[in-house]
């Protein structure tokens, strides 16, 4: 790539490569969570996730109604006690929708990101530690793959795979590593310079075992954080996919899937049935990113 | 300077030649067949097949590539296989109806968020800038419906404000049809307002702690004049090309606006070719969609290094 080239550091999705350039320095794991327990930004955001995860697991032991029960004769009914979210266009509870609703996305978005970071941080190391012809191929294809928005390269995936949890974890998996694989590789080309790896060499260590074993621990803070703004990412994608059709079949409730099933009815006044979805993917994202925030000031001290 | 330039140009040909195959057998993998798509479930099988030659889907993939990348060099995009119809009429419509919510959003947005990253850069470390750093990191990470939605049941639904659908009646004014398009935008300049005033606030912070800005207020110039004058000007200019890489974002964005506000644009027409398995109409869209994002950052890299003499000049790494 040409030195200096703005696309570079500044990627086609927002924020993550301009925090990473902030962050710096190894830590001990001990200090990092000490540190991050202090931080209010991120307890209020772990706790709101800890909240999704619970309902996520939990969810059907404690929801108020069977969430696929479908009560015909009272259908899109309003805010009542005994539908404290009201009804959906089936007549099944929104509220224990929303609760058990929040498995989907909490299994595939950190899956699909793990599958991310480990591919990108695989591709980042070898594009960084070999440079040259390596580097300008690999680059050209990653290149190509950040040409096309991330939702239309899911989209056609997905559609072509055909919609399920796996098939999700994967496509969007392989979508973000060139994304992670840019910032590993920036992060690797200033170790790569350093007495440590020269002194490897001298020793006569095999190249896998440099880049793994004596580079990979000392580019980890970068790779932490791009890992927690990409989950945010994850969610994001994840959510939108649900709404356009793509995510896991029907009727298991999901909070994408349920706006797109009831987003027609909103101009007849049925407006609890999207709205209440909608916060809960509002009130993950804050969270997700409250967390960021937090991991990323810790590091960057 | 001029290698600079030839350099970046024919890395942009090769990645668009890459692209344009990708984007080929991206359409392939879909599944389904196409003659049967356009007769329906009823005809008989040897028609299917039939047709199927007619449209030239079982000669060898690499034979179909070079008729459909050659068509589409001499402006023939092929022929709608839903539509039975030529691609580019539909193609044309759609991009100047995207490329309209797109300016209201791009309108909207500049001011805002260069605004917004000034404040937050000159507040460093304050209350302010948090609010505005995290408020923008969480708003472009809402996806588009999400925030579409809970403003449309706020404005379209509770306080009948602003309409509920994108698109306005045939032959409406400008006035009428911006009305209809202020509620779409809002989503995507929610998710651009957090990046651009990220790249605002990194600029104006480097500009205030340089030394021409040291200099001006060691000459006695007032706070104000210091930041107007010399501050500002070389925080936005690359804040400003930033923006021109946003594109690529924006136009994956439409796709989820444009369904949920029921509006006739690409990202809604590439989203009914994958659904339908339109090959030619999904190709045409999305290589239109390498295109364009493609040239927004040749432009965005180029006018960066106009602005930055380090690159200007040929320095290294």
């Amino acid at each position: 790539m040409i030195p200096g080239r703005l696309s570079d550091t500044v990627g086609v999705i927002p924020p993550t490569e301009m925090r990473v350039l902030e962050a710096a320095g190894p830590k001990s794991p001990r200090t990092v969570s000490q540190q991050l327990l202090r931080s209010p930004t991120f307890l209020i955001g772990a706790a709101i996730v800890v909240f999704w995860i619970v309902c996520a697991v939990f969810g059907n032991s404690f929801a108020p109604h069977n969430p696929l029960a479908q009560q015909l004769l009272a259908t899109n009914a309003t805010l009542s006690g005994a539908h404290l979210f009201g009804t959906d266009q089936l007549g099944r509870d929104v509220l224990s929708r929303v609760i058990v609703g929040a498995h989907n996305i909490l299994v595939i978005a950190p899956m699909a990101t793990l599958l991310g970071t480990a591919l990108g941080t695989a591709l980042g190391l070898v594009m960084g530690y070999f440079g040259g012809t390596v580097d300008a191929v690999v680059g050209r294809l990653v290149e190509t793959v950040l040409a096309l928005p991330v939702i239309i390269v899911a989209v056609l995936f997905v559609r072509a795979l055909g919609p399920s949890i796996p098939t999700l974890v994967v496509v969007i998996g392989f979508v973000f590593a060139p994304l992670i694989a840019r910032t590993v590789r920036a992060a690797v080309l200033v170790e790569r310079d350093l007495d440590y790896v020269a002194a490897a060499h001298l020793r006569g260590d095999k190249a896998p075992h440099i880049m793994f074993v004596e580079i990979l621990p000392n580019v980890l803070p970068p790779i932490l954080v791009e890992f927690t703004v990409r989950i945010g990412y994850a969610i994001f994608t994840v959510a939108t996919l649900s709404f356009l059709g793509l995510g896991p079949p029907p009727p298991t409730p999901d909070w994408g899937a349920d706006i797109a099933a009831n987003y027609s009815v909103i101009s007849a006044g049925y407006w609890w049935e999207t709205l209440f979805p909608a916060l809960a993917i509002a009130s993950l994202v804050v969270a997700v990113n409250l967390i960021a925030d937090g991991v990323e000031s810790v590091l960057a001290q | 300077m001029a290698a600079y330039l030839l350099k970046r140009v024919g890395l942009s040909i090769v990645t668009l030649f890459l692209l344009s195959i990708v984007v080929f057998y991206a359409g392939q993998v879909l599944p389904g067949d196409p003659g049967r798509f356009i007769l329906g479930p009823l005809a008989a099988h040897s028609a299917v097949l039939t047709l199927d030659r007619q449209l030239g889907v079982e000669r060898p993939l690499v034979d179909q590539y070079w008729t459909w990348i050659s068509g589409f060099v001499h402006g023939n995009m092929g022929t709608s296989y839903e539509y039975q119809a030529p691609v580019e009429p539909y193609i044309t419509s759609a991009a100047v109806q995207s490329l309209k919510l797109a300016s209201v959003a791009f309108v909207i947005v500049v001011p805002l968020s260069i605004l917004g990253g000034v404040v937050a850069a000159l507040k460093a470390g304050g209350p302010i800038d948090r609010i505005i750093s995290i408020g923008g990191l969480s708003g472009s990470t809402l996806p588009e419906f999400v925030s579409g939605i809970i403003l449309l049941e706020i404005f379209a639904v509770a306080f009948h404000v602003l309409p509920a659908t994108a698109t306005s009646p045939m032959g409406s004014s400008v006035v009428t049809q911006l009305d209809h398009l202020i509620l779409p935008a809002i989503p995507l300049v929610l998710v651009l307002f957090g990046y651009v005033s990220r790249m605002a606030r990194a600029g104006t912070i480097e500009a205030l702690a340089s030394d021409y800005a040291r200099t001006a207020a060691l000459k006695g110039l007032r706070r104000s004049v210091v930041i107007r004058r010399h501050v500002l000007r070389n925080a936005l200019l690359p804040t400003i090309t930033v923006i021109a890489t946003q594109m690529g974002y924006l136009i994956g964005g439409l796709v989820v606006v444009e369904t949920l506000f029921n509006y006739q644009g690409i990202g809604s027409l590439v989203l009914g070719a994958v659904n339908s398995k339109d090959f030619p109409m999904l190709e045409a869209g999305v290589l239109l969609i390498g295109v364009v994002y493609m040239l927004a950052t040749l432009l965005a890299d180029i006018s960066y290094s106009l602005l930055n003499p380090r690159i200007r000049l040929g320095g290294g790494e």
